[in-house]
């Protein structure tokens, strides 16, 4: 149940609300290096630090790949750690977002999506969060910059429980360089809702334990006798954490909501999907976009609701199936692309799907790459023309169709 | 009190029967490391022979805290760790990077300049067994010329060491010094001293590596000597940039200063068996050349 509390607004941009987020969270460690378009989170940071506003340690990294190791590090001995990053930064990260998942670290990063190389490009994409799918973090996106606050403050206490590292995502620019009004919590209250990290590492001399040791496959038995994980259990366990962290997930917005008075117990956005015969799918920011296409559809008597996804991993697919129950047709809006495939919501809705009764046309467009302005009409239009479709075939285009020049 | 076989710490970090080939000169240089850290510390290890002498999950020969960490990130990891003691308070630990040549010379650079350009207070310490050795032995960038191995198959190494030390010193560093895994007492004495101080510390260790190397496992110690006798390695600290020579190399320049010929130290490892006659020369010469520059620069003599 919602609470009355007093707001306290503030116009601000994404980053100064991730930043904010960050310093009310008591981050211990933070570390990071600039890149367009994060830099002034990291810039924020800092400052907080050095006028003694947030106490830190600010570890100002020679790279990507460094910031991560040291937020790592940190967090083994026991210090809540931070980092933020975009686009090139995060693919140099790659090995150690491996590394912080498979040591089960909690570390939160604030993923500011930006567009990968080559070309170069600063502009808004989700393919960089995208292409670290696979690396074993839970991935959550924020729709504007109430939500980045939010969610920045709800994933430490999601990764804390579940010892799994969480990736905060938010758009470049769209909201990282857009002020928009913030209702920022009380200190006290994130206190309240935030209790201290506990490791589940150990790093005494008195009582010396070593950590990420060379694993055999198999398990194996060790100097007490008792038989140890083998590599495989371990990515098992790995595995059954993501699985198991909806429940953690929802109830960190539950909570939240009994605290803040903002509701987000679930994994996705849903907009008129009691009714909709026509479901556009989109993640981030887009899927503010995709509510003002589907009031356009609306006007012309067209039965459309919109999923705005929020938690893409672990992704919810029972959920995801129960919402899309009286979809006809899918309209899935992807602002990254599985070259030689289709865009990664799309091939996860359809995979949700696949052997429910639901027997829903979907249509994949890819659209915004590299900052390309997505409007409300153009998704709406896009929308009708997946309408248009279903008279020519019913079946599902092997590939997405772009919104573009060509 | 100087450290010697007597009254060196009798209690052991390194277990007896980790995973390390025979006549390890690594295991046997950790070991003194430790001692002279009295276990006292956290330690960060990246892949390396290292990594392999820590044991297999969930058996562990070596009994200090110790935090794997990929290959690229060892100095990043000890800053996360110092960070992290320091947030949360916890003082009087020793936060020691400890990595092979591959892993400081070439892939850890970056992490390594970016932590010692920082300052932070933690120990570095590179054994360096001249190649990848956990890997079976390729080329490094601290593989001397001439040597042959995996990727330098037919003509040995057409390139010289790259000086690692001296690199860490331009970084204006409070402490950097060399060892040997041969002169234990050396390297124990420096390591101690080292704990004492401060900021960014670098200790590099040469190692021999009998099988990477190709000598035999009982000629460990002696292939050390050699390298000090013939100037290839010269043991010395600097401190607050104070160049001292110190241990065998001390007493050489003390002697008169005439080291011995580096040819039979080339002629009777196998990794040499490509070398030419002009390229003996040729590390003579540099081998001369930076022996009188340490003797200028020594302040000890």
């Amino acid at each position: 149940m919602a609470v009355q509390r007093k707001s306290n607004m503030h116009i601000i941009d994404g980053n100064q609300s991730a930043a904010i987020a960050a310093k009310m969270s008591r981050v211990q460690v933070v570390a990071a290096y600039p890149i367009t378009p994060q830099t002034p989170l990291t810039e924020q940071l800092s400052q907080f630090v050095e006028q003694g506003e947030l106490k830190a340690e600010y570890v100002a990294v020679e790279s990507e790949h460094s910031a991560m190791a040291v937020c790592t590090s940190a967090s083994i001995v026991g210090a809540r750690a931070f980092t933020g990053t975009s686009s090139h930064g995060l693919a140099y990260m790659h090995e150690m977002l491996h590394w912080a998942a498979g040591a089960r670290l909690p570390i939160v990063l604030a993923c500011v999506n930006r567009a990968i190389g080559a070309p170069w490009n600063v502009l808004n994409d989700q393919q960089d969060s995208i292409s670290q799918r696979d690396t074993g973090w839970i991935q959550i996106y924020c729709r504007n910059n109430q939500e980045i606050m939010d969610t920045l403050i709800q994933a430490y206490r999601i990764a804390e429980q579940v010892y799994v590292p969480v990736m905060v995502c938010y758009d470049g620019y769209i909201l990282s360089h857009t002020e928009m009004p913030v209702d920022v919590p009380d200190q006290a209250d994130v206190d309240r809702y935030l209790p201290p990290y506990k490791p589940h590492t150990t790093l005494d001399p008195a009582n010396p334990k070593n950590y990420n040791l060379v694993t055999l496959a198999n398990p194996r038995i060790g100097v007490d006798g008792k038989l140890y994980h083998g590599y495989m259990e371990l990515r098992y366990l790995l595995q059954e954490a993501l699985q198991n962290s909806r429940e953690t997930i929802l109830q960190a917005g539950r909570e939240f909501n009994e605290i803040f008075g903002r509701d987000y117990a679930r994994m996705f956005w849903e907009d008129r999907s009691e009714d909709a015969e026509i479901t556009i799918v989109a993640m981030g920011s887009l899927a503010m976009e995709a509510i003002v296409a589907a009031d356009m559809l609306r006007e012309e008597g067209l039965k459309v609701g919109v999923l705005g996804l929020r938690v893409f991993r672990p992704f919810p697919k029972s959920d995801v199936v129960q919402a899309l129950r009286k979809s006809r047709l899918i309209v899935v809006f992807d602002k990254n692309i599985s070259y030689g495939s289709e865009g990664a919501t799309c091939s996860e809705i359809k995979s949700a799907l696949y052997g429910t009764y639901i027997n829903a046309s979907i249509r994949n467009f890819i659209v915004g790459l590299g900052g390309r302005d997505v409007k409300a009409r153009e998704l709406a239009e896009a929308t009708k023309k997946a309408i248009a479709s279903l008279k020519e075939t019913v079946i599902n285009p092997d590939y997405p169709e772009w919104i573009c020049q060509i | 009190m100087k450290a010697n076989a007597v009254n060196l710490i009798e209690k052991e970090w390194i277990l007896p029967g980790n995973r390390t080939c025979p006549g390890c000169a690594l295991s046997l240089a950790y070991r003194h490391v430790l001692k002279a850290l009295e276990g006292q510390c956290i330690v960060t290890v990246p892949a390396s022979c290292a990594t392999v002498l820590h044991g297999m999950y969930p058996i562990s020969a070596v009994n200090v805290p110790c935090v794997n960490t990929p290959f690229a990130s060892t100095g990043a990891s000890a800053t996360g760790l110092v960070a992290g003691l320091k947030a949360l308070g916890r003082k009087g630990i020793t936060v020691l990077a400890f990595a092979g040549d591959g892993g400081t010379h070439d892939i850890g650079i970056q992490s390594l300049s970016g932590a010692a350009e920082r300052q932070i207070d933690f120990m570095y310490i590179c054994y360096d067994n001249e190649g990848y050795m956990n890997t079976g032995n390729q080329r490094s960038g601290s593989t001397p010329l001439g040597a042959v191995s995996g990727t330098t198959p037919v003509l040995g190494k057409q390139q010289y060491q790259k000086d690692m030390t001296a690199i860490m010193e331009a970084h204006g560093l409070p402490f950097v010094a060399t060892c040997s895994a041969s002169y234990p007492l050396d390297l124990y004495e420096k390591v101690k001293k080292a704990r004492t101080i401060e900021g960014t510390r670098f200790i590099h260790i040469h190692t021999p590596c009998p099988p990477g190397w190709l000598f035999p496992f009982s000629d460990t110690i002696k292939f050390g000597e050699m390298a000090v006798e013939t100037g290839l390695v010269v043991l010395y600290e600097i401190e607050d940039g104070i160049f001292r020579l110190t241990s065998a190399s001390e007493s050489i320049a003390r002697k008169g200063g005439n080291l011995q010929p580096v040819r039979e130290y080339f002629t009777s490892q196998g990794r040499f068996k490509t070398i030419t006659e002009e390229q003996i020369d040729e590390l003579q010469e540099w081998v001369n050349a930076r022996w009188k520059q340490c003797l200028h620069r020594a302040t000890n003599l």
